[in-house]
């Protein structure tokens, strides 16, 4: 079996590359798809851990249930109102949604 | 029969004052209730001292031991104070006269001020009333003369010195308030003084005695500790006054007792008018005669010999001081220096104010060689003529008056004022005849004079007088002997020229044809002038010395013996003294002489050959005699000129040049100068408050921008700058919880 | 043997995710994301949770990329593709990243898992299905509301006015 901390770490990379994906690009989708990444490695992350400690019950594999469904919820709106702000503003640069800016 | 009579102690002096508040605070409305508070507070005064008099004549031991009402009531460092109300023998004597004798002048005043009179339409306020009408200030009258009262009856029953100074100077105010009654008053001669004048002067003349008598008593109280009588006088404390010295510069040492003596005695030079503060006297005449009956003749300038004969075991501390033989000096010839001013006057208010003066000189002249008693009886005397005197010049003036106002339609002469066209009712030259016109006053008031001179055996002068005398003979002071013989002549040649001209030949003018004492006012007037007349003549013989000739063996001399005992206890002679022919020669013959070169003299005033002239052009006998003295006598030396130009003329410039130093070069350039400091500081509080307190008010705005634009730029709006802070600070907290020691 | 497929698997995952982040087209970035599921869905498998991985290739390849696709066609024509796909702070991103990788690391060798491995159910699925309408339900019923909001939500947001 391959050991634990090698799930584990390629969990942590997984989430850093989503992390950088999502705070660094300009389009909004791209951000959004940063999220994904990041999403993906915690359902990894909750799985690994279901196998390597928990295996009798299915606890784990429930949370992983869980997490996609609400990635898919999230994922559902992120886009609709991608899809609103690109009407309204005619751009999905994130830099221009700025009216929060003080 | 002592403790209820102690209570009563208080009643005498503290009635009159309680009249005098109710009449100023509220019955001054109605005259007639006015007048009435104020007879009937000093009615009870009266009785009172009356019966407090005759109890001290009575009773055994007083001098050592007075009868006294006190309380503890100045803190002076660690003791107290008392103050209160005394009687030995000598307030007795006091209490005898001055209530009575006020009496009967409130009682003249209610004639004098015209009571039950008409108002007149044309009187004017603080201006005396037309003949037959009321004054219109005359609730103001009595009250001050009530006040008066209060403070001639306190100071003769004080117990302490202090308590007597505030009564002494209650006694000066009123003097000012009375003298000045006739505020209004104005004469178109600048050099006649007005009343306000002279009630100003006869104050601060009065002051500067005061003054230095205050000085006396301050060292007095250093060297003492008390003003208490009991305690100064007492053995001790003269003891330590003759005998600790001061060491005066042109001096040397010398004796305490010598130096507060002669200090209070200018007190007392001041109040009776001696020389040199002798000046406000005559001038005070201004004010209505009963002022001057009372004030100036019977009570006030009676109190600075009274003070001296209370303080007289000060003034002998010392043996054979300088004290007394300054006070001997002074009353014999201010006695002489103002009889021969006396003999020039032509107005009969002034010739008695001279007279009094000289007589107050007998006093202190008696005084100063030691006779005690003499002296005392002398006081009494003087105070019943003097006032009978001079309430009947007030009766002669006021018939004058009427007699001119009868006339004066007839002649032409204005019925208004009395002196302002030309004719003056107090002139005697004006007089004559008056005898027969009004002749209860004459009467009386010859009783008067012949007392005034000293007219032998039946009249009281005579006895006071010639016992002065005597004392200076017998003790071998033959200088003040012969200098009060001297004065006793002129008196006596003074008296018979003023009687004569008032009195006697044919009336000088209309009006004195035509005055007469006809009127309610009159009857007023006329029965104190009886009463006084009564005392004048009997007074005497209460002193009749036993050792006199023919009549000593009649009298027991009781007054000798009240007086005697007051001197026995501070250890003065109070022995009678043995008969001496010399004295009493002298006496009669300038007594009786006198008044005969003055009945000589006048006789025919009105009708020589100079009978044609008017009255005040006629020239007087006397000027023929005198010369080039005469104007001299009749302006008193020219001392008011001498003072004028010494004193008063430089004070007035000095005032009035420190006003304008004062107001122009200090108190003008302080005024500004505080203005300009307000004007400095408000203008520094501006810029304090536009540089500092704004700047810090808007410097907090400033930094608050500061900061806000600073802080600003986290804000983005931008998400994703708010994430990477997120990671930022987790990134951070990691590597501390992981890298920080456990 | 495991453990090369387990290494080559990671690899692929990576690397696509690395592609889906740096990739210059938008497009490809989805197609690369494509592949990340992909691979994460394999890894599942040989973790042993087959019926977890059909389901995450269903939603996520089958759904989620599906939709990420059709948002990018219907942004089409905006993005400039001149212009830079990176924000200013991508350095600091990627250095703060990096630290917060490193620190995972250390965190994850440092603790000691308790790692029990033992055989998986065979009855897998059935357990997994008792435990959501068991143990789960009320999380399952939230769940599910969570879908019809979302669904509605989406509708409403996307509207044409």
């Amino acid at each position: 079996m391959v050991p634990l901390t090698w799930y584990l770490l390629v969990t942590a990379a997984l989430f850093c590359i989503g992390l950088v994906g999502a705070l660094s690009r300009r389009n909004a989708i791209a951000v959004l798809m940063g999220i994904e990444l990041m999403l993906n490695a915690i359902n990894l992350n909750l799985v690994a851990f279901w196998r390597y400690a928990y295996a009798a019950r299915m606890d784990g594999q429930v949370f992983a249930v869980f997490v996609i469904t609400v990635a898919a919820a999230e994922a559902a709106v992120g886009l609709a109102i991608i899809i609103a702000v690109y009407r309204q503003r005619r751009t999905i640069n994130v830099e221009e949604l700025d009216l929060l800016k003080g | 029969m002592s403790e209820s009579l102690v209570n009563l102690l208080w009643v005498p002096p503290v009635l009159p004052f309680l009249a005098f508040v109710a009449i100023v605070l509220w019955a001054y409305r109605s005259k007639k209730l006015s007048v009435g508070l104020a007879i009937g507070a000093i009615t009870i005064s009266w009785l009172i001292g009356w019966l407090l008099a005759f109890a001290s004549f009575r009773a055994e031991g007083l001098a050592e031991d007075p009868l006294r009402i006190f309380r503890d009531w100045l803190p002076t460092g660690s003791t107290w104070h008392a103050f209160g109300f005394a009687l030995d023998p000598l307030t007795g004597l006091m209490l005898f006269m001055v209530p009575f004798v006020c009496l009967l002048i409130f009682i003249y005043s209610v004639g004098y001020m015209g009571i039950g009179k008409p108002q007149g339409a044309h009187d004017e306020r603080g201006m005396p009333a037309e003949a037959g009408h009321v004054d219109p200030l005359v609730s103001r009258f009595f009250a001050y003369i009530s006040l008066f009262a209060c403070g001639m009856v306190g100071f003769v029953m004080a117990d302490n010195l202090i308590l007597a100074l505030v009564f002494w100077e209650i006694m000066g105010l009123c003097s000012y308030l009375l003298i000045g009654f006739w505020f209004a008053r104005s004469y178109p001669d600048p050099n006649k003084i007005t009343p306000k004048e002279a009630g100003l002067k006869a104050f601060l003349t009065t002051r500067i005695g005061d003054t230095i008598m205050l000085a006396g008593f301050i060292f007095l109280f250093i060297q003492i500790g008390s003003l208490s009588y009991s305690e100064i006088f007492s053995p001790a404390s003269l003891e330590k006054l003759a005998t600790t010295t001061a060491n005066l510069p042109l001096l040397g040492p010398t004796p305490w007792a010598t130096i507060i003596a002669i200090l209070i005695f200018f007190g007392a030079i001041g109040k009776s008018a001696q020389f040199p503060l002798h000046v406000w006297l005559p001038d005070a005449m201004e004010g209505p005669t009963p002022v001057s009956a009372l004030i100036h003749a019977a009570t006030m300038v009676s109190a600075g010999v009274y003070l001296i004969i209370r303080t007289y075991p000060l003034m002998t501390a010392v043996e054979h001081g300088p004290a007394l033989m300054f006070i001997s000096i002074i009353g014999a010839f201010t006695a002489l220096f103002a009889a021969t001013i006396a003999l020039a006057q032509n107005d009969i208010k002034k010739v008695l104010a001279y007279s009094t003066i000289s007589q107050l000189g007998f006093m202190f002249a008696a005084l100063g060689i030691g006779a005690y008693i003499a002296a005392t009886f002398h006081l009494l005397m003087h105070s019943f003529f003097k006032a009978l005197l001079f309430l009947g010049s007030g009766s002669v003036i006021h018939g004058m008056e009427h007699g001119h106002h009868e006339t004066a339609h007839a002649d032409g002469v204005s019925a208004h004022g009395d002196i302002t066209q030309d004719f003056d009712p107090q002139d005697m030259r004006n007089m004559g005849g008056l005898f027969r016109r009004m002749p209860k006053t004459a009467w009386t008031f010859l009783l008067g004079g012949l007392s005034l001179a000293g007219f032998p055996i039946i009249t009281a002068g005579f006895w006071s007088k010639d016992e002065i005398l005597a004392d200076a003979w017998v003790n071998e002071h033959r200088i003040v002997f012969f200098v009060l013989v001297i004065a006793a002549l002129l008196t006596a040649f003074y008296t018979a020229r003023q009687i004569v001209m008032t009195f006697f030949g044919k009336p000088r003018t209309p009006a004195a044809a035509h005055a007469n004492e006809h009127g309610s006012i009159f009857w007023w007037m006329t029965i104190p002038l009886m009463v006084l007349a009564f005392f004048a003549v009997v007074g005497g013989w209460v002193g009749i010395p036993t050792t006199f000739p023919v009549l000593g063996q009649f009298s027991s001399n009781p007054f000798h013996h009240i007086v005697g005992s007051m001197a026995e206890v501070y250890g003065f002679e109070s022995e009678e003294l043995p008969f001496s022919l010399m004295p009493l020669m002298a006496s009669l013959l300038v007594s009786l002489g006198g008044l005969f070169l003055g009945w000589l003299a006048y006789r025919n005033y009105g009708t020589d050959k100079n009978y044609a002239l008017s009255p005040t052009a006629r020239p007087d006998p006397l000027q023929r005699l005198l010369r080039g003295l005469y104007p001299v006598l009749q302006n008193s030396y020219y001392f008011d000129e001498l003072y004028d130009r010494l004193f008063v003329q430089p004070t007035k410039r000095l005032s009035y040049w420190l006003y304008r130093f004062d107001d122009q070069l200090v108190i003008d350039p302080i005024v500004d100068d505080v203005g300009k400091v307000g004007l400095y500081l408000s203008e520094a509080s501006r810029w304090f408050d536009t540089h500092v307190v704004d700047a810090a008010v808007n410097g907090v705005g400033t930094v608050t921008e500061l900061f806000g634009n600073a802080v600003r730029t986290l804000q983005t709006g931008r998400v994703q700058n708010y994430l990477l802070i997120a990671l930022v600070t987790l990134s951070v907290l990691l590597g501390a919880f992981l890298l920080l020691p456990k | 043997m495991q453990q090369v497929i387990f290494i080559v698997l990671s690899l692929l995952t990576l690397s696509a995710a690395v592609m889906v982040v740096a990739s210059r087209s938008l497009f490809r970035s989805a197609l690369w994301l494509i592949l990340a599921f992909a691979g994460i869905a394999m890894l599942f498998i040989l973790l042993q949770a087959e019926f977890l991985a059909f389901v995450h290739i269903l939603i996520y390849i089958g759904a989620i990329a599906i939709l990420i696709i059709f948002a990018i066609m219907l942004s089409r024509g905006v993005m400039d593709p001149n212009e830079p796909r990176f924000n200013d702070q991508w350095r600091l991103v990627i250095g703060f990243g990096a630290l917060l990788f490193v620190g995972l690391v250390v965190i994850m060798l440092r603790i000691p898992w308790p790692v029990n491995i033992v055989a998986v159910p065979a009855d897998a699925i059935q357990l997994l299905g008792a435990d959501f309408v068991g143990t789960y339900v009320i999380p399952f019923e939230v769940a599910s509301v969570l879908l019809v909001a979302a669904l509605i939500g989406a509708i409403v947001i996307a509207r044409e006015h």
